[in-house]
């Protein structure tokens, strides 16, 4: 692949034939705001936030669909950009609730960190508003029409990603909105709540119901871990707060992308389940009452060792975990093995 | 899996085995769609119309039990319309004649008979198959891949050798594991013939070399007794003592009823959970266990990805993570156990085993890494078998098509089939308590179909008996052709729906796998 | 000293005799809302946030101004009190600026977070806005009073230096305001910029000048330094952003430290890579000025170096 040279805000750049300008700035460590683009969704060029100026041409391109030339001179943050990022970023908050206070995207939202880079002030009684109600009918997914500035990621994500068709564009103008087959609420679609059309939403339009009314997003601590459910191994951040896992949102995993099932992004919930075992339990007359640890390990030690000694190590069993750790389960086998002294260790895992 | 996840989507060919990938495995479930986005056949085999069947170019609904007829009459065609891979098969494998002279017998017509798959469609699909370019198999059946073979697996093999779609990018024999850390689980042996990365305990040398490196005189190299086995000692008297971690066996494991009397049977039992399962219920002792928020560690995916786990949040209460407890008993009984960190365990690990040996924590930062992975410079092995097997050269293994064990018959007209829901995960111990998946979906249904509930006078939603010859469960009827007449389906996730109370115990004499997938049931309107 | 035993939400605490009840529930690790208490200048009770149910009493009392007694009983979210919170939240919200878009406050803001806790969104009443001018009449600190929630804090620890007292209450009703000496911008009042009241703030209506436009609160770091000009040791905080070091801002001084502006610059010229130019005011207007005269080092620094600073 043969590479171009380009000139961008005055810098000599390559960048791969074929690549788009934003790509090309990106490379660069340029940053060009985006509102509807997204690497691993096919371009849309419908925003218009990603324009540039580019000498010889007549209008402000779009960088996400231009592709790069030879030769090209590019001004990412001319006057004339700025101008028309802040005219665009004006028509959208003209109809968008002024709802930051509450927000569950407040902090998170790439309409307001534009809105602030480029000093625009939302206009409460400006241009005219929408009255949808707010669909959060379901446990997983709050959707806020409202909101929605129609940048489509949703729609491109679950066709894309998920490989669904739950959501599309519908209505015209004004009235023009994201929408099921028939604007039913998700829950009487064939939506199965993957939750990437989350993960991509730019504002606060489709938010995590639980993880958005339990935090706001510059409380949590986000942690990179495994999903604990199939063997597929997706990677995903737990959110957290005040040592709770409040959520789980998508980081960039080796098998899975952003992409999430249901499970792995909404079944967070039994770790704070009231049920968790907090102490260990001995079984006292036929019913379990707290104990110490350190009686209950020693009640274990002294019961596997009578049963070692008196019928032999083969007179022992383990069932170790499909769902522990690599660690734990070496430990376990060890364990078994030197000091349990027995082969009979096995997991369910067969099923 | 012999390939990675994201090379699904760039095989040209696949073929779905009992799968219902995009419900159980729905991230791998998205790599089959593009693929199919991409112009690839996919052809699923399965006795429901399940999710992934509705995108399929052919759906073969197959009754339950029959792939190896299936599989074997699509060896049979290759061969006989000479579509076979004669380079591969020459340099790459031996005893293909032995395999040759068993799938003679299995004509498509044959094979028909016994599928329900019309002899026609049979043939077309080995076509497709042998002609692929790339060409992928997948199938879930929770097996251990270098030391548990099956005569599913086998016949899987087989097919795939026949065609040398296999040790390159994109074709592949790749079974999908259900629960998280199965492979891990397999790969540290915790099983009851091998040590880890499958040495065997009957080798004096890896026996060696483990004694030495945990400093003992000795280790048993009597090889162990399968978790069938461990139930079946327990319920005569032989097993006195069990220690289970993280597993709720009276809920997955085959014929429930069976699980708890041998379980009240022991002596003593330990349980380690998150929960008070239906198993830690029957403990004398229960260890309070940190779940995977609460700890750090690693898990193996199923392509053979070694991922890091890692610790958000303190241990609820006095949990405490299982490596620890293992940790504290084991030094409780006069072994000291002691790691500053879970690192250091890996670090041991790595050293015992050969292909977990160029991974460590700080390469793990990076990213997973696929085993095998034999040095700290290694990248780590996306696909299997590249130029040779494990073993050399490919040795095909000539099965034969064996009935199920039980027969629907004139008591038990109908065949129950289980598996998983999309919105629930194994026996439920999790995804009952979320807060949100339960809300939605909150009741497990029995699908059958609408001309055999007629039949039987079952309307939607009625509460029907569902009675095997172990035992008997109630649970609310759903209509529907998802499921073909004579078969019945449910999932094993809801405990008030102990499915497994049914199924038959009876195992395959190779791999102990309990046939979970058919027994015979007869189904009546609750009063 | 004495003790008294009270129950908090039913939990049991034991507090010295003369504690408040909001005290006494911080003690119990139990979390009270408010706005304009501050621990160093206490007793104000005027906006009523904390608010508690205490059965036997018959209003609802402000927990920060109730003396905590032997047996009580103190419910600090029970439906009452939720209702009385939502309920001065709300009109709080009436004539405040639907700003948090581009606030400087947004994600640092005590409004902002009880809203969010209480679920109330603006416009619970469309009340009257107030429309007052920003005052930006100084290079240090920015007000805006259309954002202020009148809870006193600033005055409160303004008036604790007496020779600063700059600002206090002023008009009535709907039109009170906080206001210097004849409601002149600070930028012409006796103000001394140490920023003691922008310490206290709990919104937007009092910021530094000096972070704005520079980023987000949740995309700062800050840490703790100690101002070893004077021997009152006054803390302030290193505020970074993507590593670079761009604003030293202090930390609420209580009644001990007085505060400084030569303390904040003397810091800002020791921390931060390019620091602005300081600025004093020379009869009615700020000019620019050399570190040197800015920090009073005009006299002794010539003779440290031997040359003219
Ligand atoms: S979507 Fe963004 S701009 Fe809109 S209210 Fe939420 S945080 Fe504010
Ligand atoms: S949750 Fe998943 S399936 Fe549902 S609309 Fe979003 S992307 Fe589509
Ligand atoms: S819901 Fe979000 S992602 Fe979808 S179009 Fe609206 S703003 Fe874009
Ligand atoms: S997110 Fe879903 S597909 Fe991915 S590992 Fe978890 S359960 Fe499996
Ligand atoms: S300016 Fe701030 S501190 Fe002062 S009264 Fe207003 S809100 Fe309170
Ligand atoms: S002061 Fe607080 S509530 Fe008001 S606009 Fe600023 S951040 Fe929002
Ligand atoms: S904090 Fe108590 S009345 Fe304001």
């Amino acid at each position: 692949m043969s590479d171009v040279r380009l000139t961008i805000n005055g810098r000599e750049v390559t960048a791969p034939k074929g690549s788009t300008v934003l790509e090309a700035a990106t490379r660069a460590g340029i940053f060009i705001p985006t509102l509807c683009h997204d690497p691993e969704l096919t371009s849309f060029g419908a925003c218009r936030m990603c324009v540039v100026e580019i000498k010889g041409m007549r209008n402000l391109p779009a960088s996400c669909v231009t592709e790069v030339a030879d030769g090209m001179v590019v001004e990412t943050d001319s006057p004339a950009v700025v101008e028309a990022r802040k005219t665009i970023l004006e028509l959208l908050l003209a109809n968008h609730p002024a709802d930051c206070l509450t927000c569950g995207r407040n902090g998170d939202c790439r309409l307001q960190d534009y809105a602030y880079m480029y000093g625009v002030k939302s206009e409460p009684f400006g241009g005219e508003k929408h009255n949808y109600p707010v669909e959060d009918d379901n446990p997983f997914i709050i959707r806020d029409m409202n909101k929605c500035i129609l940048c489509g990621k949703c729609v491109r994500a679950c066709a894309e990603i998920q490989g669904k068709n739950i959501i599309d564009f519908a209505y015209r103008g004004f009235d023009a909105k994201v929408a099921t087959a028939m604007d039913v609420p998700l829950s009487d679609s064939e939506c199965v709540f993957c939750g990437n059309c989350v993960a991509v939403c730019p504002v606060g339009a489709l938010q995590e119901k639980a993880l958005r009314s339990a935090a706001r997003t510059w409380e949590v601590k986000k942690v990179k871990t495994t999903c604990p459910y199939c063997g597929t191994g997706c990677s995903l951040e737990l959110n957290v707060k005040d040592d709770r896992v409040v959520g789980v949102t998508s980081c960039q995993g080796d098998v899975n992308g952003r992409a999430l099932c249901v499970k792995g992004r909404f079944g967070f919930g039994f770790i704070h389940h009231p049920d968790r075992l907090q102490k260990p339990l001995v079984k006292k007359n036929g019913t379990f009452v707290e104990a110490s640890w350190e009686e209950a390990i020693n009640l274990v030690a002294e019961k596997l060792q009578d049963i070692k000694e008196h019928h032999g190590s083969d007179a022992l069993a383990v069932l170790s975990s499909a769902r522990c750790t690599n660690e734990e389960n070496y430990l376990m086998q060890k364990f078994t093995r030197v000091v349990l002294g027995t082969n009979n260790i096995d997991h369910c895992a067969r099923l | 899996m012999t390939n990675s996840i994201k090379e699904i989507a760039g095989a040209d060919f696949i073929l779905a085995i009992g799968t219902n990938t995009t419900e159980s495995h729905p991230i791998i479930g998205l790599q089959v769609k593009k693929a199919r986005r991409n112009g690839s056949t996919l052809v699923v085999v399965d006795p429901r119309r399940t999710e992934v069947a509705e995108l399929a170019d052919l759906h073969l609904q197959i009754k339950s039990g029959s792939d190896i007829a299936l599989l074997n009459a699509m060896a049979h065609v290759i061969i006989e319309e000479k579509l076979w891979n004669k380079d591969f098969v020459n340099g790459r494998t031996e005893n293909f004649e032995a395999f040759k002279e068993t799938v003679k017998r299995y004509t498509p017509e044959f094979a028909s008979e016994i599928t329900g798959v019309p002899a026609e469609t049979i043939r077309e699909v080995a076509r497709g198959y042998a002609k692929a370019n790339n060409a992928t198999i997948l199938y879930t059946m929770g097996l251990t891949q270098h030391i548990c073979g099956t005569h599913n697996v086998f016949a899987v093999a087989n097919l795939a050798m026949l065609c040398g779609h296999i040790g390159k990018p994109n074709s592949g024999v790749n079974p999908l594991r259900g629960q998280n850390n199965v492979q891990g689980a397999c790969d540290m042996g915790a099983l009851p013939a091998v040590l880890t990365g499958y040495q065997p305990v009957t080798a004096d040398e890896v026996r060696a070399k483990f004694a030495k490196a945990w400093q003992v005189d000795e280790l048993p190299a009597k090889p162990g007794l399968t978790v069938g086995e461990i139930m079946e000692g327990a319920a005569e008297g032989r097993i006195k003592g069990m220690y289970i971690m993280g597993e709720n066996p009276v809920l997955s494991d085959p014929d429930a009823d069976h699980v708890i009397h041998a379980l009240s049977n022991l002596d003593f039992l330990v349980v380690q959970d998150i929960f008070l399962t239906e198993t830690a219920q029957l403990a004398d002792v229960v260890l309070p266990a940190a779940s995977f928020a609460e700890k750090d560690g690693t898990f193996t995916n199923t392509e053979r990805r070694v991922q890091r786990v890692r610790k958000a949040i303190n241990p609820v209460g006095e949990a405490k993570a299982d490596w620890e407890i293992i940790c504290a008993v084991s030094s409780a009984m006069g072994y000291a156990m002691k790691y500053a960190s879970v690192s250091n365990i890996f670090d041991e690990i790595a050293s015992l085993t050969p292909s977990y040996a160029g991974i460590s924590y700080s390469r793990l930062e990076e990213g997973g890494i696929q085993w095998p992975c034999p040095s700290a410079e290694h990248t780590g092995t996306p696909y299997l078998h590249k130029d040779k097997f494990v073993r050399g050269l490919g040795k095909f293994n000539p099965v034969e098509y064996i009935p199920p064990a039980e027969q629907p018959d004139e008591e038990y007209p109908l065949v129950l089939t289980t598996g998983r829901r999309h919105f629930h995960y194994h026996t439920g111990t999790m995804t009952q308590r979320t807060g949100a998946l339960e809300v939605y979906y909150g009741t497990e249904y029995l699908e059958i179909n609408p001309v055999d509930a007629s039949a039987l006078g079952i309307a939607e939603d009625d509460m029907v008996l569902v009675k095997s010859r172990r035992g008997e469960v109630r649970v609310k009827a759903r209509l529907t052709d998802v499921v073909p007449r004579g078969v019945v389906f449910t999932s094993f996730h809801f405990p008030d729906v102990a499915i497994n109370k049914l199924t038959n115990a009876a195992v395959d004499p190779l791999a102990k796998i309990p046939e979970l997938k058919v027994c015979a049931v007869k189904v009546e309107k609750a009063s | 000293m004495s003790y008294v035993t009270l129950t908090i939400n039913g939990i049991k605490v034991t507090v010295p005799r003369g504690t408040t009840v909001l005290d006494a529930a911080r003690e119990a690790g139990v979390f009270i809302p408010t706005l304009c208490h501050d621990p160093d200048f206490p007793h104000f009770g005027a906006c009523r946030l904390c608010v508690v149910e205490i059965p036997g009493m018959r209003n609802l009392p402000a927990s920060c101004v109730t003396e905590a007694a032997d047996g009580m009983e103190v419910y600090t979210e029970s439906p009452a009190v939720v209702e009385a919170r939502k309920t001065i939240l709300e009109l709080l919200l009436a004539n405040h600026p639907q700003d948090c878009l581009t606030c400087e406050k947004n994600g640092d803001c005590r409004l902002q977070d009880y809203a969010f806790r209480y679920g109330v969104k603006e416009a619970g009443f469309q009340g009257e806005r107030k429309n007052y001018p920003l005052d930006d009449s100084n290079p240090y600190i920015i007000r805006d009073a259309n954002k202020c929630i009148l809870c006193g804090r600033c005055v409160r620890t303004c008036n604790a230096i007496p020779e600063r007292s700059v600002i206090d209450f002023g008009y009535r009703g709907f039109n009170t305001k906080i206001v210097t000496a004849m409601d002149t911008p600070l930028g012409e009042s006796d103000c001394v910029y140490c920023g003691r009241c922008v310490t206290v703030c709990p919104v937007g209506a009092l910021i530094w000048k000096s972070l704005a436009g520079k980023g987000r609160v949740w995309e700062f770091n800050k840490e703790e330094v100690t101002c070893t000009f004077c021997e009152s040791g006054c803390l302030f905080e290193v505020v970074s952003k993507g590593g670079k070091n761009i604003a030293v801002v202090p930390k609420a001084p209580g009644t001990g430290r007085p505060l400084c502006l030569k303390g904040r610059l003397g810091l800002e010229l020791k921390y931060l890579d390019d620091p602005p130019a300081p600025q004093l005011k020379k009869g009615d207007t700020f000019v620019e000025v050399s570190w040197s005269e800015a920090l009073g080092l005009q006299e002794i620094l010539p003779k440290l170096t031997g040359k003219n600073g």
